[in-house]
C-alpha cells in the first residue's frame, strides 16, 4: 500500500512540475489568442475546437493543427478552397477564408499558439517573427 | 501530506468510476436508437452504420434506397429488404459507385445523383429490383465546388426533372467568407448556380444548355419536393451565415443565431427568392437587404418584389430533406402536410447549436395551415447544448412506404428508422 502512495505522489509532483514549465509569454499569448480565436474562428470550428462533419475540420490532435508550422501559418494567411482536408477519409468542404488583410502577425502569432495548446493540443508556440517570415515569402 | 495522498487517490476513483458510467450510457443507447415521437407513433430502427446515408426513397415492394455520401464496401446507393415484415432490414446489397445525395423514383426509373451528375435505372417497383445495365446519364457537368454541392431531386407528372444547384459561396461577396468583403452585383453565381434547374427526365447527356433555370435566387436547397396535390414545387432555403460574426454592429450574438430564416418557398416558374441580396429577418418579420449590399436592417429595397416564403423557421437549423405526406395511415392532420429533416446548426455558436429534429407543418390547398411543432427528436443525443460534431444522428433524409409509413435517414452514423402509427 506504501508504495502504491509513493508512485502516486511521484506521478502527482511530477505533473503538478511538468505542467508548471511552460515557455515564457505563453500564459499572455493563450490570453490574447483566445479572443482571437472567439471572434473569427470559433464560429467555424466551434468552441471545443471539434468543428462540423464534412465542412469544417476539427483542431483536435491532427497533423494539420500540430505538425509543420509553416505549412499552418500559410492555411491561415491565404485560406483554402475547401475540400483539400481530409481526416480518416472524411472531406471537409467549406472554404477557409483568408485572413492575411484581417489579421496581424501578432494575431496570427497568438491564435495559432492557443490552437496548438488548447483542446488536448501541445505544441511549441508560434512567434511573431515566424508569422512575418511566412507573410513576406507568400508576396 | 497524507491529505494529498487522499485527494489524489480520491481523484483517480472518481475519474475510474465515470469513465465506466459513460460507457454504459453510450452501449444502451446505440442498441435501440430511440427518438422521440408524437403519442400513438412508434419506430424502429431498419439499421444502422451505413455511414453517410443522405436521401432515401422506398419502391412499390417496401425496399429502400438509401445515397451514400461516403461509399460503403465501394457502393454508394444501398437496397435494404426487409424478408420477415418486422421492419428491420435482412438483406443489405448495394450498386453505383458514385456518392451523392439526391435519390427518387418516379415511373418505373430510380434517379440518383452524384455532386455533378444525375443517373437512372429501370426499376422493377413490385419486386424492388433496379436493373444496373440500364444505367443512362441523364444530366452532367453541373457545377460543384466543395461549398453546397449535393444535387437533391423531384420530378412532377410531366416528365420534368428538379435539381437544386447550390451556391458555392455564403453571400455571393468579393471574398467569399472575409469579413469586409462586400457583395458582387450582379452576383455572377446566379447563372449557373443558387437556383432549381428543370430538365427532361428522359433524355440522356443534358447539361446546362438542355436545361432550363426554373427558380434562381435560392443560395442552397437540399430539402425539395413536388406537391401533387396543387402540381408545384416546394424548396426549403439554407440560408447565410455569419451575420453577428460579420456584422456585430447590426446582429447580437442571438440575434445572429436566429438569423436569418430557413425559409419554405412555394415556387413557380421563373420565382427569383432574393438571395445573395435579400434574407428574411426573424425579428422584423421582413425580406430585408442583405448588409453585403448596403442593408442596415431597415432597408427593403429591391428585396420587395422577391418571392415570399410561405413558412420561416429559426437560423441555421439546415433543412435537408421535405416530404408531402400522402399516405392513409397517419391521422387525417397529416395528409398532405409537409414533414422536414431538420440536419441540425453549426453557425449558432457561441450560442447552443439547435435543429436536430424532423418537423411537421400541417397544410391545406396547398399553403400552410397552422403553426409547425417537432414531429421526432432526440436524435443528437445531447441532454444539454453540444458541438454540432458531438451529436449522435443527424436527419438527412425523409421517405413514404408503400404502407404509409414515414422513414428518416441519419448521415452521421448511417441510421434508418421507419416510423408508424398505431398498433
Amino acid at each position: 500500500m506504501k508504495k502504491v502512495i509513493v508512485i502516486a505522489l511521484v506521478f502527482f509532483i511530477a505533473t503538478a512540475f511538468i505542467t508548471q514549465q511552460q515557455p515564457a509569454g505563453l500564459k499572455a499569448a493563450m490570453a490574447r489568442g483566445k479572443k482571437v480565436y472567439d471572434a473569427t474562428c470559433l464560429a467555424c470550428h466551434q468552441p471545443d475546437g471539434s468543428g462540423v462533419p464534412n465542412m469544417n475540420p476539427p483542431l483536435i490532435k491532427t497533423k494539420w493543427v500540430l505538425g509543420d508550422k509553416k505549412q499552418l501559418t500559410k492555411i491561415v494567411l491565404k485560406g483554402m478552397q475547401g475540400g483539400e482536408i481530409e481526416i480518416d477519409g472524411d472531406k471537409f468542404h467549406n472554404p477557409m477564408p483568408p485572413q492575411e488583410s484581417t489579421l496581424t502577425d501578432q494575431e496570427i502569432a497568438d491564435v495559432l499558439t492557443f490552437v496548438r495548446n488548447s483542446f488536448g493540443n501541445k505544441a511549441s508556440m508560434v512567434t511573431v517573427a515566424e508569422v512575418k517570415a511566412m507573410r513576406a515569402k507568400l508576396k | 501530506m497524507k491529505k494529498m495522498v487522499i485527494l489524489v487517490l480520491l481523484v483517480w476513483m472518481a475519474a475510474v468510476s465515470f469513465g465506466n458510467d459513460t460507457t454504459k450510457v453510450a452501449k444502451a443507447s446505440t442498441d435501440d436508437a430511440p427518438i422521440t415521437l408524437p403519442q400513438g407513433f412508434k419506430s424502429v430502427v431498419v439499421t444502422s452504420g451505413l455511414g453517410k446515408a443522405r436521401h432515401l426513397v422506398v419502391a412499390a415492394s417496401g425496399d429502400i434506397f438509401v445515397k451514400l455520401e461516403k461509399l460503403k464496401d465501394g457502393k454508394g446507393i444501398i437496397r435494404l429488404h426487409d424478408a420477415n415484415g418486422d421492419g428491420k432490414a435482412d438483406n443489405i446489397s448495394g450498386f453505383g459507385n458514385y456518392v451523392g445525395t439526391g435519390i427518387t423514383i418516379k415511373n418505373g426509373f430510380l434517379y440518383a445523383s452524384s455532386d455533378k451528375e444525375v443517373y437512372r435505372y429501370a426499376i422493377n417497383e413490385k419486386e424492388g429490383k433496379v436493373d444496373t445495365a440500364t444505367v443512362q446519364k441523364i444530366i452532367t457537368g453541373l457545377v460543384s465546388k466543395n461549398q453546397h454541392e449535393t444535387k437533391s431531386l423531384a420530378l412532377d407528372n410531366e416528365g420534368n426533372i428538379y435539381v437544386n444547384i447550390g451556391a458555392p459561396s455564403n453571400c455571393c461577396q468579393v471574398q467569399d467568407r472575409v469579413k469586409g468583403s462586400p457583395g458582387q452585383d450582379p452576383c455572377p453565381i446566379l447563372e449557373t448556380a443558387g437556383g432549381i434547374w428543370q430538365f427532361k427526365a428522359d433524355k440522356t447527356n443534358q447539361s446546362y444548355a438542355e436545361g432550363a433555370r426554373y427558380a434562381t435566387g435560392l443560395r442552397n436547397v437540399v430539402g425539395l419536393d413536388w406537391n401533387t396535390e396543387v402540381n408545384e414545387l416546394y424548396v426549403m432555403q439554407h440560408g447565410r451565415d455569419m451575420l453577428f460574426q460579420f456584422y456585430p454592429d447590426l446582429f447580437s450574438q442571438k440575434e445572429g443565431a436566429e438569423n436569418p430564416a430557413e425559409e419554405m418557398f412555394r415556387l413557380k416558374k421563373g420565382s427569383d427568392c432574393g438571395w445573395p441580396y435579400c434574407y428574411y429577418d426573424n425579428d422584423k418579420q421582413q425580406k430585408l437587404l442583405n448588409p453585403e449590399y448596403g442593408g442596415d436592417r431597415k432597408k427593403v429595397d429591391r428585396c420587395a418584389d422577391k418571392e415570399k416564403s410561405i413558412v420561416q423557421f429559426p437560423g441555421h437549423l439546415a433543412p435537408n430533406a421535405m416530404l408531402f405526406y400522402t399516405g392513409k395511415q397517419f391521422p387525417e392532420k397529416y395528409k398532405n402536410g409537409a414533414f422536414i429533416a431538420f440536419h441540425g446548426s453549426w453557425n449558432r455558436a457561441p450560442e447552443p447549436q439547435a435543429g436536430f429534429f424532423v418537423v411537421f407543418v400541417p397544410f391545406k390547398n396547398g399553403m400552410p395551415a397552422g403553426k409547425w411543432e417537432i414531429f421526432a427528436d432526440g436524435f443528437s443525443g445531447l441532454q444539454t447544448a453540444g458541438s454540432t460534431g458531438k451529436v449522435k444522428y443527424r436527419p438527412c433524409g425523409l421517405a413514404q412506404g408503400p404502407d404509409g409509413s414515414l422513414y428518416i435517414s441519419d448521415d452521421n452514423n448511417g441510421t434508418i428508422w421507419k416510423v408508424s402509427y398505431g398498433k
